[in-house]
C-alpha cells in the first residue's frame, strides 16, 4: 500500500511537479490574519457601523475569497505546494533534534481546497446573517465571534504544524462555544454549549496526546515531515503508527461528531440559523475530516501491517446509517439537517478511513455547499414562520417560492441524485468501499443514501407542501438572504462535474489531481470511468427514498401529521430516544453527579482538604514559633534583657553620684591610700 | 639625717590639711586645709632640694609655681563660695548638692 503515495507521483498528469505558487501563495497568510483583524474592528468598531460591524466580517472574508480564488484556479492549472512558516520558539532538543515551534501557513491542493470552502461559504454566510440577525441582540458581538469562528478555521487549515493546527482547533472550539450559547439568557443554550465544548475537550485529549505522540516519534511535529517519514516508512514513526493514529481519530471523531460523540452536534442547533449552516458546512465538524486526511499519509503508508482501518471503518459507517435513522423522527427541521450532517460527515469518515483520501474530501466539498444551502434555506423559514418545528410549517412553496426551489435543489444534492453534486460524491464513496472490498459497508452505505434521500423528502413535504399549520402570514426573506441561497445553489447543483472520473478539466486534470498537490504527492484509486453499476444502486436507493417519502408525506396535505407516525414498536421509541446515548452520555454525568460526585466531594472535604489544612496548621504553627517564640522571645529577649540589665546598672549606680564633694574626696583619699599600701606591699 | 625632720613636719601638715578637707563643714575652712596640703608639698620640695644639694634649684622653682597656682585657686575658690553664699545664704558645704543624679 506504500505504493500508492509513490505511484500517484508518477501517475499524475502532473509528473509530481509542483509550482511554487508566487505572489498569492507567499501572501496566503493574509487569510489567516485578516479574520482576527476584523474581529478587533468589530469589537472596537462594530456599535458605531450602521450595520453593527458586519461590513468588517464581510469584508474579510472578501479578501479571503480572493486570495482563496486565485490560489484555486492556479492550483487547477499547475499544482501548487508552498510551505511559509516562522521560527516562533525553540522548544529543546529531543533524541537529538531541535524541536521547533513554528506558525506559517502551507499552500497546496488540501488546504486551497478548504481555504475557499471556508472563504466562500462563510462570506455568504456573513451576508446572509447581516439579513437574519437584524434587530437581534449583540449583533456587535455576534460577528465579532462569528470571524473569530472563521478565522479559527483558517489557522487550522492552514497549519503546517500539528501546534498550529491544535491552536485553530481550540480557537474553533471556543467560538463555537460562544456561538452555541449566543442566547445565553436561555439555560437550554448555556447548557448545549457547554456540551459541545465538554464532548469536544473529551475529545481533544486524544488529538493532544495522539500529536505528542507521532510529533516525538519522528522529533517533528510539521505535516511535510510527517508526510515524508510516512512515505519513507520510517520505522520510529511506524511504531506509533497505531496508537498515535487512533489518538488523532479520537481527537477527530469529536469535532466530527461521529458516533458516540456526536451527542453535541444536534444540540448545538441551539445558536442562531448562520452558526449552524457555517459549523456544519465550513468551519467545524469538517475540521476532524481535515486532520485526517492531513495525515493520511500516516494511516496510510501503515495500514496494511496495523489494521487500523479495521478500527475506524465501522465507527464512520454507524455513523452514517444510524444518525441518518434519527433524521426521520425529528421534527425540528434544524435537527433534521443536523442528524442528516452527522450522517454524512460518518460518509466522509468512512472514505476517508477505507483509504478514499480525494473520495472523502470530494463529499466534504460538495456537502460544505448543500449544507450551507440547506442551513440558510431553514434560517430563512424559521425567519418567516418563528418556528423551528415543521408541524408549524407547510405550504410555503407558494409564499417563499426563492426559498422553496433553492431548498429543493440542496435536498436533492444530498440526496445523491444525478447530475447534483452529491451524487458524484456519494458515487465516489461507494466506488471507494468497493474497490478496497468493504462490501459489507458498502451496502450498508447505499441503504444510508436511501435513508438520506427519505427524510429530506419529508422535511420538504413537511415544510413546502401541504397546509399551512404555523400562525400569522409568512413572507419570503429579503433579497439579502436570498441571494446567498441562489449563490449557493449554484456549486449545489455543479460541484460534482469538478470531479468526474476520467473527465480532465484542463491541462492538470481534475479535483483528484487538485487535491493530489501535497509535499508528498497524494492520490488514490481514482477509476478511469464511472462504474455505471454501483451509480445505479445508489441512485436507485436515493429515487427509493425519495418516492417512499413522496408516498408517505407529499400525497395527502391533511394527513401529513397524522402520517408522521411511523410508530414502529421499538424502533420508533428507540429512534425518538436517539438510541438512548444522550441519556446514557448524561447518565454518566448524572453518575458522576451523584455517587462519584459525593464521592469525590467527601474525598475533597474529608481527606484532600484536611491534608491540606494539616499543612496550613503546621506551617502556621511554625510560623507562630518562629515570630513569638525565636523572634519575640528569643531574640528580642537578649537585647531587651542586655538593655534591662544595663538600665538597672545605671540606676543603681548613679546613686553613688550623691554630689557631697566630700565623700568625693574621701573616696579620693581612700584610693590614694589603697595605692600606697599595695606599693608598699609589692616592694 | 636633717631631712627627715622636715619630712615628718610635712606629713604631719598634711594630714592635717587632708583631715580638715574631709572633716570641715566651712567651705573657707576646706579651702585653708587645702592650703596647708599644698604649703605640706612646699616643704617637701625645699627638703629635697637642700638635701640633694641640686644646682638648678628645681625644687624652689616648684615651690614658686605651687605658691603661684595656690594664689590662684584660693582667688577662683573664694570667688565661687562667695557666689553661692550669696545664693544659698550659707557656708555649709554639706548643702552644696546640686550636682547629683
Amino acid at each position: 500500500m506504500i505504493d500508492f503515495l509513490v505511484l500517484a507521483a508518477e501517475e499524475g498528469a502532473h509528473g509530481g511537479s509542483f509550482s511554487e505558487g508566487g505572489f498569492f501563495a507567499d501572501t496566503a497568510g493574509i487569510m489567516l490574519i485578516s479574520p482576527f483583524v476584523a474581529f478587533l474592528l468589530i469589537i472596537w468598531l462594530g456599535k458605531r457601523m450602521r450595520n453593527d460591524g458586519a461590513e468588517f466580517a464581510i469584508g474579510a472574508m472578501a479578501v479571503n475569497l480572493v486570495w482563496a480564488s486565485v490560489l484555486f484556479f492556479q492550483n487547477m492549472t499547475e499544482g501548487i505546494v508552498r510551505e511559509v512558516h516562522f521560527e516562533i520558539a525553540n522548544i529543546g532538543r529531543f533524541q537529538g533534534r531541535e524541536m521547533i515551534f513554528e506558525l506559517g501557513w502551507m499552500v497546496d491542493g488540501l488546504s486551497i481546497m478548504m481555504y475557499f470552502v471556508v472563504s466562500f461559504v462563510g462570506l455568504l454566510v456573513f451576508t446572509y446573517a447581516v439579513g437574519y440577525m437584524h434587530g437581534d441582540r449583540r449583533v456587535p458581538w455576534f460577528f465579532a465571534a462569528f470571524s473569530l469562528f472563521a478565522g479559527s478555521m483558517l489557522i487550522l487549515v492552514g497549519a503546517p504544524n500539528l501546534i498550529q493546527l491544535i491552536i485553530g482547533w481550540e480557537g474553533v472550539g471556543l467560538a463555537s462555544y460562544l456561538l452555541i450559547g449566543f442566547y445565553w439568557e436561555d439555560l437550554e443554550n448555556v447548557k448545549a454549549g457547554n456540551k459541545a465544548f465538554l464532548t469536544n475537550k473529551v475529545a481533544d485529549v486524544g488529538l493532544i496526546l495522539g500529536a505528542i505522540l507521532v510529533g516525538m516519534s519522528i522529533g517533528d511535529f510539521s505535516f511535510p515531515a510527517i508526510s515524508e517519514a510516512a512515505a519513507a516508512h520510517s520505522e520510529a514513526l511506524g511504531a506509533v503508527a497505531f496508537a498515535g493514529g487512533l489518538l488523532l481519530f479520537f481527537g477527530a471523531m469529536g469535532k466530527s461528531a461521529q458516533f458516540p460523540m456526536h451527542i453535541w452536534l444536534p444540540d448545538a442547533m441551539a445558536g442562531p440559523t448562520p452558526v449552524s449552516a457555517l459549523m456544519h458546512a465550513a468551519t467545524m465538524v469538517t475540521a476532524g475530516i481535515y486532520l485526517m486526511a492531513r495525515t493520511f499519509p500516516l494511516y496510510q503508508a501503515f495500514a496494511e501491517e496495523n489494521g487500523i482501518r479495521e478500527w475506524m471503518i465501522p465507527i464512520g459507517v454507524i455513523t452514517l446509517f444510524a444518525m441518518g435513522l434519527l433524521a426521520l423522527v425529528a421534527d425540528d427541521i434544524k435537527k433534521v439537517l443536523a442528524y442528516s450532517t452527522v450522517s454524512q460527515l460518518g460518509y466522509m469518515m468512512t472514505a476517508v478511513a477505507a483509504g478514499g483520501y480525494t473520495a472523502g474530501l470530494f463529499h466534504l466539498f460538495t456537502h460544505a455547499f448543500f449544507k450551507a444551502l440547506l442551513f440558510l434555506g431553514a434560517g430563512s423559514v424559521i425567519h418567516a414562520v418563528h418556528s423551528n418545528n415543521m408541524s408549524d410549517m407547510g405550504g410555503l412553496r407558494k409564499d417563499m417560492p426563492k426559498t422553496f426551489w433553492t431548498f429543493v435543489i440542496g435536498s436533492v444534492s444530498l440526496a445523491g441524485i444525478i447530475p447534483f453534486a452529491g451524487f458524484f460524491s456519494k458515487d465516489e464513496i461507494l466506488a471507494t468501499l468497493d474497490y478496497e472490498g468493504y462490501v459489507a459497508y458498502m451496502w450498508i452505505a447505499i441503504a444510508g443514501a436511501f435513508v438520506t434521500a427519505f427524510y429530506m423528502t419529508r422535511a420538504v413535504a413537511l415544510t413546502f407542501f401541504g397546509t399551512y399549520k404555523g400562525h400569522g402570514h409568512p413572507h419570503e426573506s429579503p433579497a439579502i438572504m436570498t441571494t446567498p441561497l441562489i449563490l449557493l445553489a449554484i456549486p449545489s447543483a455543479i460541484a460534482g462535474f469538478l470531479n468526474i472520473p476520467g473527465v480532465k478539466l484542463g491541462s492538470f486534470g481534475n479535483f483528484t489531481e487538485w487535491l493530489g498537490a501535497r509535499i508528498v504527492p497524494m492520490g488514490d484509486h481514482h477509476p478511469e470511468a464511472i462504474d455505471w453499476t454501483l451509480a445505479a444502486y445508489g441512485l436507485a436507493a436515493g429515487l427509493g427514498g425519495i418516492a417512499i417519502g413522496w408516498l408517505l408525506y407529499g400525497r395527502d396535505a391533511e394527513t401529513q401529521l397524522a402520517r408522521d407516525r411511523l410508530e414502529i414498536p421499538l424502533l420508533y421509541p428507540l429512534l425518538r430516544r436517539k438510541y438512548f446515548i444522550d441519556d446514557a452520555a448524561l447518565g454518566l454525568v448524572g453518575f458522576t453527579g451523584g455517587p462519584l460526585a459525593r464521592a469525590t466531594d467527601w474525598f475533597n472535604t474529608y481527606v484532600l482538604d484536611n491534608i491540606v489544612n494539616g499543612v496550613a496548621g503546621a506551617v502556621r504553627y511554625a510560623g507562630r514559633f518562629v515570630y513569638g517564640g525565636l523572634d519575640q522571645r528569643g531574640i528580642d529577649g537578649i537585647f531587651n534583657g542586655l538593655s534591662a540589665v544595663a538600665d538597672s546598672a545605671g540606676s543603681s549606680l548613679r546613686k553613688l553620684q550623691t554630689g557631697r564633694v566630700q565623700q568625693y574626696a574621701t573616696s579620693v583619699v581612700i584610693g590614694a591610700l589603697v595605692l600606697v599600701v599595695v606599693v608598699v606591699i609589692l616592694q | 639625717m636633717l631631712v627627715n625632720q622636715f619630712l615628718v613636719v610635712a606629713a604631719l601638715l598634711f594630714s592635717m590639711g587632708t583631715y580638715g578637707l574631709l572633716v570641715r563643714r566651712n567651705t573657707v575652712m576646706i579651702l585653708l586645709s587645702v592650703e596647708l596640703m599644698l604649703n605640706a608639698v612646699n616643704i617637701n620640695l625645699i627638703a629635697f632640694e637642700a638635701y640633694l644639694r641640686t644646682s638648678e634649684a628645681i625644687g624652689q622653682v616648684f615651690s614658686i609655681f605651687v605658691i603661684t597656682i595656690a594664689a590662684a585657686e584660693v582667688g577662683i575658690g573664694l570667688a565661687i563660695v562667695l557666689m553661692i553664699f550669696r545664693n544659698r545664704q550659707s557656708a555649709n558645704v554639706d548643702e552644696y548638692n546640686l550636682m547629683k543624679f
